[in-house]
């Protein structure tokens, strides 16, 4: 359950204001059912001083969305309509002695039912300026919009450039994959938080494997032997890679390899390597097969 | 304040206190390393061996051998899944179902970005699948199913049995995540052709932290924890002995109350739903009211929001949990209700109740009594509802500007 503060809980159970307002002159009615929270606020406004005189609410929504309704109905009470525009979402959080991060928006809404309820008053149009995302980094409480905002903004490109801008990622470290999941969806590949290396800039494992050409697909073949060989090496082996025919890659191994009884393993583990590289199934077979046909 | 009743148990049950009884002395003095020689580690031994087979026997698996303990449900469901796409690595497909425990699917999400295809298949309003949907994507590109037998929002129950006989006819193993189900369903493993199944201590009465990885003999299989030999090398690190020893009289307490569960039990779920419909208009009850654990009541209370509901419920004493997923920090009701379709304004609104052989005729009433008095009060403050029902078509009176 939420750490709510006893002053939400005390709204939340016992709510000022709640209810239809039939003499209500300024109605705005804010929020999302797909996401549980909607608001009507109903404002009774004298029009020659311009004071609210009553206002009222009806919520659909979790328990501290309606006491951010509550509150907002006792905060902007006998105010003009301009002081009470001046009212913020961290405003209604305060009176509330603070909101638990994932549920700011609550308070957010209700400052927006005050600006739709006020525009509805003035005969104005109102506009939904508030964009807010999924909450990614809980510890600095940084939302998607905002993260993905100063990624292009700023042509970041790792997860320390973001952690460096945003702050988002530095704590818990439970966002880091959301958080690359972003910068995907914006660089269209993920950039490794090492310094690129001299002549390639080496991004780290798309997501999405695109089909290789012939050309690109025999690069990675040697890339991953290339990836194997120190290892061979160290037992005094090696190997190369002589034909790569469809699905069957043929290598030739040498040194302690050639005719080790582990030969098949060794072989085994290559194939491994390249189907997890190429993302394809495939054969890895001794040059002798070859020949024999 | 009254005496608090506890109607959460598909989010955790009570331990039994013969379970916690049964636990309590491997804490002192037989806290020997059942892989020692030496008598310390014996003793502890011979209680692992016994409960194993206790587990056994619940699940009807023809071989002690085919249970493996791990530490929870969500192990047990990696371990099954991971296993069966390393043991067939010429087959990247996962069939499996929209409403599934994020367990599986949050890993499955994870694997699909690894290049996994993931089949997920649809239910209908009920929360059922449709069996023919399903044959038609059985392929030898299939490395696992994996359905749960018991969902634990809706208690709705799939045909596992019938879907592991259709994925053998293909060659393709089945896992179930029987999470909710052992214990309150009567499952025979060996009478099934399901070759892998997930279970959860927790929920039947022993303690949090042990799960059972069912593991059919001759089922390819890959560990997820190396290391040790325990568990035959299958799940390396040394042996939970206290909570396996407590699983192991839960299960044979669950075998004993099985009965209890699906009469008992049932009635006791099927008066409170009824009381509560009878008093609350706007109402109804989500998923396979058919086919469904004897123990679950998933309500939708139309035009309110789910966490005010369980902060009164909870103001009197009353735990049960909510359908919307807004108590866990996401906004969006939850997967389960919108794959049934189940329209926002009712999703939210959903409670489930979810009993156990705990729970009493009294309390039942006690919750008949307190609910409709809460839902009123919610929905005085909905701007859905008029007096004494919704405002006049209530997705045209009230329509928010999308913040």
């Amino acid at each position: 359950m939420w750490d709510y503060s006893d002053k939400v809980r005390e709204h939340f159970f016992n709510p000022r204001n709640s209810g239809p307002l039939t003499d209500a002159n300024g109605i705005g009615d804010v929020g999302s059912i797909k996401c549980g929270d909607a608001l009507r606020l109903m404002l009774k406004v004298n029009p020659e001083s311009e004071i609210i005189e009553d206002a009222h609410f009806q919520t659909f929504g979790c328990g501290s969305a309606i006491a951010s309704s509550s509150a907002l109905t006792e905060m902007i009470k006998s105010k003009t309509l301009d002081q009470a525009l001046q009212v913020s979402n961290q405003d209604i959080a305060d009176y509330l002695d603070g909101l638990p991060p994932e549920k700011m928006h609550c308070s957010v809404m209700g400052r927006e039912a005050l600006h739709a309820a006020v525009a509805n008053y003035r005969g104005e149009a109102w506009q939904d300026d508030h964009e807010e995302g999924d909450l990614v980094c809980k510890c600095f409480a940084i939302d998607a919009v905002m993260i993905e905002e100063t990624i292009r903004g700023n042509h970041l490109k790792t997860m320390a450039d973001v952690t460096n801008y945003t702050k988002a990622g530095g704590g818990c470290s439970a966002c880091h994959e959301k958080i690359e999941d972003i910068l995907i969806a914006v660089n269209g590949r993920l950039y490794s938080s090492d310094a690129p290396q001299k002549g390639k800039t080496a991004p780290v494992e798309s997501p999405v494997k695109p089909k290789l050409t012939n050309y690109q697909r025999i690069r990675k073949i040697e890339e991953t032997l290339e990836a194997i060989r120190p290892m061979l090496q160290r037992d005094h082996g090696d190997v190369t890679l002589v034909e790569v025919d469809g699905k069957k890659i043929y290598v030739a191994l040498s040194g302690a390899c050639q005719g080790c009884q582990m030969e098949s393993a060794t072989l085994g583990g290559i194939q491994q390597k390249l189907i997890e590289a190429l993302g394809e199934l495939l054969q890895v077979l001794p040059v002798g097969a070859l020949a024999t046909g | 304040m009254m005496t608090p009743i506890y109607m959460d148990n598909n989010a955790t049950t009570a331990c039994d206190p013969a379970v916690v009884e049964a636990m309590l002395p491997f804490f002192t003095e037989q806290f020997g390393n059942a892989s020692s020689i030496h008598s310390f580690g014996e003793q502890v031994g011979k209680a692992l061996k016994e409960a194993r087979g206790r587990v056994q026997n619940l699940l009807g698996a023809a071989h002690d051998s085919e249970i493996v303990f791990t530490s929870c449900g969500t192990e047990s469901d990696s371990t099954a899944i991971l296993s069966a796409l390393k043991a067939n690595p010429e087959r990247r497909t996962i069939i499996t179902t929209v409403v599934e425990h994020p367990a599986i699917l949050t890993l499955c999400d994870y694997l699909e970005k690894e290049g996994v295809v993931v089949q997920r298949l649809r239910v209908d309003k009920r929360g059922r699948i449709d069996l023919d949907e399903y044959k038609s994507l059985l392929s030898e590109r299939v490395a696992l199913v994996s359905a749960m037998w018991a969902n634990n929002e809706t208690g709705t129950l799939f045909p596992v049995e019938e879907m592991a006989e259709m994925a053998h006819e293909k060659g393709i193993p089945f896992h179930t995540d029987a999470v909710q189900a052992v214990g309150k369903v009567p499952i025979d493993l060996k009478s099934t052709r399901i070759d892998m199944l997930s279970c959860s201590g927790h929920k039947l009465h022993a303690p949090k932290g042990i799960g059972v990885l069912y593991l059919r003999r001759n089922t390819r299989f890959r560990p997820l924890l190396r290391g040790g030999h325990q568990e035959r090398g299958r799940r390396a690190g040394t042996e939970n002995s206290a909570s396996i020893v407590g699983l192991g009289v839960a299960c044979e307490l669950a075998q004993q109350h099985m009965e209890t569960e699906n009469t008992t039990v049932k009635a006791l779920r099927d008066r409170l739903q009824r009381g509560i419909l009878a008093k609350v208009n706007n109402a109804f009850v989500n998923g396979d009211t058919v086919h469904r654990l004897p123990n679950t009541a998933s309500i939708a209370f139309e035009y309110v929001e789910g966490e005010g509901i369980l902060l009164l419920l909870n103001k009197q004493g009353i735990a049960a949990s909510s359908g919307s997923a807004c108590t866990s920090g996401s906004l969006e009701p939850s997967h389960v209700m919108r794959a049934m379709g189940i329209p926002y304004t009712a999703a939210h609104g959903t409670i489930r109740f979810s009993l156990s052989r705990y729970n009493t005729e009294e309390e039942v009433d006690r919750v008949i009594a307190a609910v409709p008095p809460i839902i009123a009060q919610l929905r005085k403050l909905s701007p859905y509802w008029s007096v004494d029902g919704p405002v006049e078509s209530p997705e045209r009176a009230f329509k928010p500007a999308y913040a």
